[in-house]
C-alpha cells in the first residue's frame, strides 16, 4: 500500500495541480493514510441504495 | 452613579447588566476596567489578536446614555469574538497569516451586532488555531493561546482564546466556533462553560468559515445564565445563512430554574467512556450522580460517525482552501496545510458515503433521545495537555493529539445536537463534561447546566493569574 499511496499522491498532485514539496511528503501522507483509513471505515458500513446523503437541495 | 469601579474580572455579565440597570455602576467603568485588564494579562495569556479600544468606549458612552438601558439584558458587558467573526475595520484573520491582507469587513457579524443591540460592547478579537482546523488553541503566527490555569498549557482549541479570554477573567463573554468541537474543547480545558447550539440555530453570516456542511457558532461564560442571556439574544433567523433555521427564537433564560424534576437523563458508555483518562470519568460520574442518571447507553457506530465527520472536515475544508493552497501554500500553519493538501486527494465517493452515513447515524441518535432527554459525555479525554505537546494515549494507545483530541465531541456536532460543556473544577485542572440533547432542545441542556451549577458540580474555577 505504501508504495501504491506514494504513485497516487504524485499521481494526484499533477491531476489536481496541488503543490507538494518534497519536505511536505511525508506529513500529507500520514494524513491521507488516516484520512483514508476513516473514510473506509464509513464505507465498510452497509446501508441500503436508498438511502439519501444528509444535505437536501431544494429547489 | 458610582463610576469607579474596583474589579469585574469575575463578575458575571448578569451582574454587570444589573448593576448598571440600578445605576450603580457605568458601562464606561466597566468597559475601561476589561481593557486596563487585557492590556496587563494579555501578554501572558495572547487571548487577543486585537483590541478596539476606542470603538469599546464609544460604545460604552453611548449604552450609558441610553434612556432604556436598564431593559437592555447585556448593558455594558465588554465581550470579544474569535477572530474569524466579520469586525467592521479589520480583516477577518481566522487565526492565518493569508487573510491579513485581506480588505478590512464593511460590517460587523450579525451576532456581534444583535449582542450590540442588547447591550454588549465588543472590545475585541480572539486568538485561534488557523482557519480552525486545530484543537489546541496554538498558532504559529500568533503564538499560542495561553492556560489561564497553568501558563504552559494549552487552552484547546479552535477557539483557543475565547476559552481563555473568559477562564482567565479578561472579559465575562466570548464567541467562538465549533465544527468538530472547537466550542467544547476549550470550555472543557479552561474550565468555562459553552454552548454549542443546534446546527441552524445562530446565523453564521458574516463569518469565515471551515466546513459549511458543520460549522456552528456559540458563546463561552463563564456561568450558565450568561450563556443563555447571550444566546438568546443571539437567535433570529437569517436568509443570509442558508442553514440558519427559520423557526422563531425559543428563549431559554426565563426557563433556567425549573430543576431536573421529569428529565430522563442517561451517560453515554461505550466509546465514549473506554480507555479515558481519570479525570475525565471523575468528572461524568460527579456529573452524572448529580444529574440522577442511572443508565448507560450506547450511542450506535459513535466511532464511524467521528470517522466520517473526520472525511467530511478534511476534504471541505480542502475545497474551501483550494485556491490558496495552489497560490499560497508556504503562508499557511504547516500542520494545516498538509492536513488540506491529503484532503483535497480524497475521492468524492468517500465523502458521499460519509454523508448517507450522517444521515443514517442522525435517524438512530434521534430515537435514543425518545426514551432520553439528555446524554451526558465527556467533552475531551483529558485534561489540558502542556503546549507543544505532539501526542497523547487513548485506550492505551499513543496517537497524534492534534487531530484526536475532539474524539468525544466529533460525533455529536456531527448531527448538530446542541451541547452545553460544563466544567467540573477538579484540582489541579478542570475538564468539562458535554450535556446533550435533542435537536432545538437547548432549553433542557442550559436547564441541566444550571442544575449542576446550583449544586456546585459544575463551576467555573477562578485561576490565579499575574501580569506576563
Amino acid at each position: 500500500m505504501t508504495k501504491q499511496l506514494d504513485d497516487f499522491i504524485e499521481a494526484a498532485v499533477v491531476a489536481f495541480d496541488l503543490p507538494l514539496e518534497a519536505a511536505w511528503k511525508p506529513a500529507v501522507k500520514a494524513n491521507l493514510e488516516v484520512t483514508l483509513k476513516h473514510a473506509a471505515t464509513v464505507a465498510d458500513f452497509e446501508l441500503p441504495d436508498a438511502a439519501e446523503p444528509a444535505p437536501v437541495f431544494k429547489a | 452613579m458610582a463610576l469607579v469601579l474596583a474589579d469585574t474580572s469575575w463578575v458575571s455579565a448578569g451582574q454587570i447588566a444589573s448593576d448598571i440597570a440600578a445605576g450603580e455602576l457605568s458601562a464606561a467603568a466597566v468597559v475601561d476596567d476589561a481593557l486596563a485588564r487585557i492590556e496587563k494579562l494579555n501578554p501572558a495569556l495572547n487571548a487577543f489578536t486585537a483590541v478596539t479600544a476606542e470603538r469599546a468606549r464609544a460604545r460604552a458612552k453611548a449604552v450609558d446614555a441610553a434612556h432604556d438601558r436598564h431593559r437592555l439584558p447585556l448593558a455594558g458587558v465588554p465581550f470579544a469574538v474569535k477572530n474569524l467573526f466579520d469586525i467592521a475595520g479589520l480583516p477577518t484573520v481566522a487565526g492565518s497569516k493569508i487573510n491579513r491582507a485581506d480588505p478590512p469587513a464593511s460590517r460587523d457579524s450579525p451576532l456581534i451586532e444583535r449582542l450590540e443591540a442588547a447591550g454588549a460592547v465588543l472590545v475585541g478579537a480572539l486568538n485561534m488555531g488557523e482557519y480552525a482546523y486545530d484543537f489546541t488553541g496554538e498558532n504559529v503566527h500568533d503564538g499560542p493561546s495561553r492556560n489561564p490555569h497553568d501558563l504552559t498549557r494549552m487552552t484547546g482549541g479552535s477557539s483557543g482564546g475565547s476559552g481563555g479570554a473568559v477562564g482567565g477573567g479578561l472579559v465575562p463573554l466570548a464567541l467562538g466556533s465549533d465544527t468538530n468541537g472547537s466550542i467544547r474543547v476549550p470550555s472543557s480545558f479552561c474550565g468555562v462553560f459553552g454552548l454549542k447550539p443546534t446546527y441552524g440555530r445562530l446565523t453564521r453570516t458574516r463569518s469565515f468559515p471551515f466546513v459549511g456542511s458543520l460549522d456552528h457558532l456559540g458563546p463561552f461564560a463563564r456561568t450558565t445564565n450568561d450563556l443563555a442571556v447571550s444566546y438568546d439574544a443571539m437567535q433570529g433567523p437569517d436568509g443570509a445563512d442558508p442553514v440558519c433555521t427559520d423557526r422563531a427564537p425559543e428563549p431559554v433564560t426565563g426557563a433556567l430554574a425549573r430543576g431536573l424534576d421529569g428529565l430522563r437523563i442517561a451517560v453515554a458508555g461505550g466509546y465514549f467512556q473506554k480507555g479515558t483518562s481519570p479525570e475525565a470519568l471523575e468528572a461524568l460520574a460527579r456529573v452524572a450522580k448529580a444529574a440522577g442518571a442511572k443508565d448507560d447507553i450506547d450511542i450506535p457506530e459513535a466511532q464511524r460517525a467521528r470517522a466520517a465527520a473526520y472525511v467530511i472536515t478534511a476534504t471541505e475544508g480542502a475545497a474551501l482552501h483550494l485556491d490558496r493552497l495552489r497560490t499560497q501554500a508556504r503562508d499557511f500553519d504547516p500542520a494545516v496545510r498538509d492536513r488540506l493538501i491529503a484532503g483535497a486527494m480524497v475521492p468524492a465517493t468517500l465523502v458521499n458515503k460519509a454523508q448517507i452515513f450522517r444521515r443514517w447515524y442522525r435517524e438512530q441518535a434521534l430515537k435514543l433521545f425518545t426514551r432520553y432527554d439528555a446524554i451526558l459525555a465527556p467533552a475531551t479525554p483529558c485534561t489540558a495537555p502542556k503546549l507543544g505537546q505532539q501526542t497523547f494515549v487513548i485506550d492505551g494507545v499513543e496517537m497524534p493529539l492534534r487531530p484526536n483530541v475532539g474524539i468525544y465531541t466529533q460525533p455529536i456536532s456531527f448531527i448538530g445536537l446542541p451541547v452545553a460543556a460544563v466544567p467540573v473544577p477538579l484540582k489541579p485542572l478542570p475538564i468539562g463534561v458535554q450535556v446533550i440533547t435533542a435537536p432545538w432542545r437547548e432549553d433542557i441542556a442550559l436547564r441541566i447546566a444550571y442544575a449542576l451549577e446550583q449544586m456546585g458540580v459544575a463551576a467555573a474555577p477562578r485561576p490565579r493569574l499575574q501580569a506576563g
